[in-house]
């Protein structure tokens, strides 16, 4: 993925994370470049939240890392001028009052909108002297939203920004973020179990696993690499000879996941079309709970 | 550092409950005790002037030139009290909000709102024993001070109704005098302080439950255990190295002015026993008494041993984000 000869936004080696004996992150390695928006994206338990801690500088870890040229456990203030994070709503302050959160976030952050943040919270049903407390989950996020909205940030990470919400909030949440924030100076790392939400609007995916990266890949490197064949009974015995990751059945009909096999070879068996992220996660991820 | 005064801010937003209201609640408490005491007094003069005759006239004549001075001293000794028992409340307020105040965004995860802003848990530390040094300190002293401004009217009206005159005696009060003494004792008091919020804000830091327990329940064992082992003839802690003592310095110096009662703080002691007969309340709080604190090697060692611990509250807060984990 990297570019030749410029410094990757984020540069990850050998990550290792332990907790007691079982190892969150297991020597890690990855590129991050500029302008991606990035999926993150692996079972309960798998690391990931663990990695963006490491990415952020709320956990010791042992490897190499470096964000935006800063080393998240030194230098964590400098490097949270130029990243903002929303973990899921729940971590607003309960007790804060929508116009202490701006004067507060204004105040402190260097590259703070204010126009920005009113315009989005024009938006929403919000006003300023609600606290907290008093909103929905869904405003929580809103608010959170336009908080990193009016931040003109370089990287954004996002844990289960839209847990518990609704699908009208969730679908607006990334409506935004792509309209009116994201553009190619900034870069996205998400992670989510809604895999068929984030889908579309992902460059990147990366795939985690008992603390190990399995698959990192663009999103046109996984469109040319992974397929997926529907595939007539007389058919199965030539497909699952060539290896399919996955195979399930639909209406009497099987249907064959392949990684990197020829596309000449499976249009032969029958009917080709690209795999949705879900199905690729699901064949990837087979026996992760078993 | 000029994002310290929002993170004061920010203090104060989060609780204002106890900064601002509880002095007003407290203080106003006192002013409605005095308010029900003017009634009684009224009721019982009604009672008194039917069956004695008393007259305002005969005292008015009576008051002499002592009695004007000995009221003043009265008001400044009242002005006082309304410090006093704004102080006592000022104690709990800053103890729990010591001992709150690196736990519960961890307990509730707000701790990954604050940490995902620039902002260095030196900063964060310092803006906590900062508010405990001199920002609520200095809001009691002002709510008490107007409390005592508004007893000052109410009794000054109750007297004038009366046909008295209360000027003489609250011009020849000190409440100026009184409030730039309180003022001057900020200081020490905050550095005598220090003990105590470094222990509650390193223990704040480092647990991840039940701050409380750790906090006061660990001293109160290390005083049984050490009290056990001197019955029981073994080595401990005795003499010299008085741990009763060392114990009360870390949990409570945040009580204003307790410096004044603290074993081998003869000069504060001193003159801040005061009886109520003295003609100058003034000058027990006089800042050279005061200030002689500064030469105690008491204050200096808790200074050194506060700031200790502040430094690994802010090592804790640097690797302790949430509680769960």
């Amino acid at each position: 993925m990297s570019a030749q000869g410029t410094q990757p936004l984020i540069h990850a080696r050998n990550l290792t994370k332990r907790y007691g004996a079982t190892k969150a992150l297991d020597g890690v390695s990855f590129d991050i470049e500029a302008g991606r928006i990035v999926g993150l994206i692996g079972p309960n338990g798998a690391g990931k939240t663990t990695a963006l801690k490491a990415i952020l500088g709320l956990t010791d870890f042992e490897g190499e890392l470096s964000v935006l040229g800063f080393d998240p456990r030194k230098q964590r203030t400098e490097l949270m001028e130029q990243v903002c994070f929303i973990a899921d709503v729940a971590v607003l302050p309960r007790w804060i009052r929508v116009r202490e959160a701006i004067e507060f976030v204004g105040g402190v952050h260097p590259r703070f909108s204010l126009e920005k943040c009113q315009a989005f919270l024009a938006h929403t049903k919000i006003t300023s002297g609600m606290r907290v407390r008093e909103l929905s989950k869904g405003m929580i996020v809103q608010l959170h939203l336009a908080l990193v909205m009016a931040i003109d940030a370089k990287l954004l990470v996002l844990d289960e920004p839209t847990l518990g919400l609704d699908i009208l909030y969730r679908k607006s949440f990334y409506e935004s973020l792509l309209a009116d924030y994201f553009d190619e100076n900034k870069t996205i790392i998400v992670t989510t179990h809604q895999v068929e939400e984030v889908e579309h609007i992902l460059t990147d995916l990366m795939f985690v696993r008992d603390g190990s990266i399995v698959l990192a890949a663009s999103m046109d490197e996984v469109g040319d690499r992974y397929a997926e064949v529907m595939v007539n009974p007389d058919q199965t015995e030539a497909a699952r000879a060539l290896k399919p990751l996955n195979e399930r059945q639909i209406f009497g009909k099987s249907i064959f996941l392949f990684d990197g096999v020829e596309r000449s070879r499976l249009a032969a068996l029958g009917e080709l079309h690209k795999p949705s992220i879900a199905d690729l996660f699901v064949a990837t991820m087979k026996g992760t709970y078993a | 550092m000029n994002k310290l005064p929002l993170l004061l801010k920010r203090e104060y937003w989060e609780h204002r409950g106890g900064f601002l209201w509880a002095p007003v609640w407290i203080t106003g408490a006192i002013l409605i005790l005095t308010v029900l005491g003017i009634i009684s007094a009224e009721v019982f003069r009604g009672n008194a002037h039917v069956q004695i005759g008393f007259s305002l006239d005969e005292l008015r004549r009576s008051i002499s030139a002592e009695d004007i001075a000995k009221a003043a001293n009265g008001l400044d000794i009242v002005q006082l009290v309304f410090a006093g028992i704004a102080s006592v409340g000022l104690f709990f307020v800053t103890f729990f909000y010591l001992l709150g105040a690196l736990y519960d965004d961890r307990r509730d995860r707000s701790v990954l709102f604050w940490k995902s802003l620039p902002i260095s848990d030196t900063a964060t530390v310092a803006s906590k024993a900062l508010t405990a040094m001199f920002v609520m300190p200095v809001i009691v002293l002002a709510v008490a001070t107007l409390a005592y401004l508004a007893f000052l009217v109410l009794v000054s009206v109750w007297i004038g109704a009366h046909g008295l005159n209360p000027l003489p005696a609250v011009l020849g009060s000190h409440p100026i005098g009184m409030v730039l003494r309180l003022i001057a004792m900020l200081p020490v008091s905050a550095l005598w302080a220090l003990p105590t919020i470094g222990w509650l804000l390193f223990w704040s830091a480092y647990v991840r439950s039940k701050p409380f327990l750790w906090a006061v329940l660990l001293p109160v064992v290390a005083l049984i255990a050490n009290a056990w082992l001197g019955a029981l003839g073994a080595p401990h802690f005795g003499g010299e190295l008085h741990l009763a003592g060392i114990l009360g310095r870390l949990l409570f110096s945040v009580m204003p002015a307790s410096w004044a009662g603290a074993d081998g703080i003869s000069v504060g002691r001193e003159h801040l026993s005061f009886n109520m007969n003295d003609d100058h309340v003034v000058s027990a709080l006089d800042p050279s008494h005061v200030y002689g604190l500064l030469a105690t090697p008491n204050l200096w060692i808790g200074v050194i041993a506060g700031l200790l611990l502040l430094a690994g509250a802010v090592m804790l807060r640097q690797r302790r984000v949430e509680t769960s984990v």
